[in-house]
């Protein structure tokens, strides 16, 4: 009974050594700086087209199902502008591409670093004088959290574009009362919350990912389970961390 | 100066060093020597500072390196070249851009400057026209020669191997011990070596330490070896029936 209790303390207690490891001063700057642009594009960019896809699909997806759903005619057909708009900005574009991130470059990150873990290679860079977690880490966490708010605002954008196809294409919306609905009773707060929490979910992404991969051990089945707890275990917190911001910054 | 004095060290409930006292002659190369299990790997790691002792003391140069902080140990650790069992070389990275990684972290040396200092020490180890090539696309040697080329890379002036020769054909063994015997004679290293072949022992060993079940069994020169009495070295050393022809020969006064 007390055992999950202690190993549970204990990952916090190794997670928050680790990052204080993590932010400390980097060696030189310049090769963080070239190690964090590596990253941009290997984590961010090169995830733009799942990110465009989904949206564009989810976008069309949510039109549609608005429409069917406030058929009464006591409801004008713009809300379902409103109403895509707002499931973009709230929740679409920063939660459900977080999660959807957690599992591209989550298990990504943490196979890369356990793989780097088993064959030595971060025990070569602790050797080399060189601070293993700051170097291997820091430029990812840099790197997601100024990267995805850039990613949720290309999904908002592509997301609403895809509404608006949508509602084109079956007809159950006008491009006028679309383009109006999307721009009715729009509160500017909302792309803060949502910049807010994106910037949030990468760091988490990004930390908790790398702490299961950098503290891997044994050969590739354990490489596999520490890719596997990465992405389970960041889309939990995504989602607790999703209700406390919520509650904080919109109530 | 590299020592170890009454060292320690176990894992949850199982000792696997116990009171090991070494003192490691300076540029020279020292041999760790002994069956799998024996605690060799775990005593080098603990000598790098990549496990951490549970009691005595790890001495560079008169300074107690397990007493200090993270920061003071890389700076000693920027005079350590160290060569993993696999090589340890970046996946990611090319040959070239193995061999520079320290000159990039720790150098403010010019490109051109770095290129030819790698190209010194690829040369040095025998790698020619690789410079373009992904650690996957060379072979187990080359890997191991490369990953010798970044360990001397800075000039260090320790120089650890964990089974260097593991995993290698006897002629790439071969190459690789007589490298490891010029690195140290031409650059003065003070190299410690961690291994359980026994050609490399004949070859190259200046100075050997044996372990048997965590503790040091025996220590002395490569020469002192072939006529020792102690049984547990004796059935380590003498395993194969290569090794004990050549010991019957030897005692029967034929010239080895």
């Amino acid at each position: 009974m007390i055992k999950p209790f202690r190993d549970f303390f204990t990952h916090i207690g190794r997670y928050l050594m680790l990052m204080s490891r993590v932010f400390a001063p980097p060696e030189k700057k310049r090769m963080y700086y070239r190690q964090t642009l590596k990253e941009i594009e290997f984590l961010g960019i090169n995830s733009m087209g799942i990110v465009a896809i989904i949206s564009i699909f989810i976008g069309a997806v949510i039109t549609i199902q608005t429409s069917y759903n406030t058929e009464s005619p006591l409801y004008p057909s713009y809300l379902i502008g409103l109403a895509v708009r707002d499931i973009l900005l709230l929740e679409f574009s920063s939660t459900i591409v977080a999660l959807i991130l957690a599992g591209k470059i989550g298990s990504n990150i943490a196979s890369e670093l356990g793989s780097m873990r088993i064959t030595e290679q971060i025990d070569a860079l602790e050797i080399m004088g060189v601070n293993s977690a700051s170097y291997l880490i820091m430029p990812k966490i840099v790197a997601a959290v100024f990267f995805l708010p850039f990613l949720t605002i290309m999904s908002i954008f592509i997301g609403l574009t895809g509404g608006w196809l949508g509602g084109i294409a079956t007809g159950v919306v006008s491009s006028s009362d679309y383009l109006y609905g999307i721009q009715y009773a729009f509160i500017p707060f909302y792309v803060t919350y949502t910049l807010i929490k994106a910037a949030i979910f990468g760091f988490i992404i990004t930390s908790i990912s790398a702490y299961r991969g950098y503290y891997s051990y044994g050969g590739a089945l354990q490489v596999g389970k520490s890719s596997t707890r990465a992405v389970v275990e960041s889309s939990i917190i995504i989602l607790i961390t999703n209700y406390i911001l919520t509650q904080l910054l919109l109530t | 100066m590299i020592q170890v004095e009454n060292i320690y060290k176990a894992f949850e409930h199982t000792e696997v060093l116990k009171d090991i006292s070494v003192f490691f002659e300076e540029k020279k190369t020292n041999l760790i020597i002994g069956q799998s299990g024996s605690g060799k790997t775990v005593l080098l790691k603990c000598i790098i500072g990549l496990l951490n002792i549970d009691h005595g003391r790890i001495l560079y140069d008169d300074i107690v390196f397990n007493k200090l902080s993270f920061k003071k140990k890389k700076e000693i650790r920027k005079n350590i070249g160290m060569v993993f069992q696999g090589g340890a070389l970046f996946d990611s990275e090319t040959v070239e851009q193995n061999v520079k990684f320290p000159l990039d972290m720790f150098t403010d040396m010019t490109d051109q400057e770095k290129h030819q200092r790698v190209n010194e020490c690829l040369e040095r180890v025998n790698i020619l026209n690789a410079n373009h090539l992904y650690p996957a696309e060379i072979s187990g040697g080359m890997q191991k020669r490369v990953a010798i080329a970044r360990a001397i890379v800075l000039n260090p002036k320790y120089l650890f191997f964990d089974e260097p020769i593991s995993g290698l054909d006897p002629n790439s063994a071969i190459r690789i011990d007589r490298l490891i015997r010029e690195l140290t004679r031409d650059f003065e290293t003070t190299t410690i070596i961690n291994t359980h072949d026994m050609n490399s022992v004949m070859e190259i060993g200046d100075k050997v330490i044996f372990l048997y079940d965590g503790q040091k069994w025996w220590e002395g020169s490569r020469h002192d070896i072939l006529d020792t009495e102690n049984q547990e070295l004796n059935d380590f050393v003498f395993a194969t029936n290569l090794a004990k022809t050549v010991r019957d020969l030897r005692k029967s006064g034929h010239s080895t």
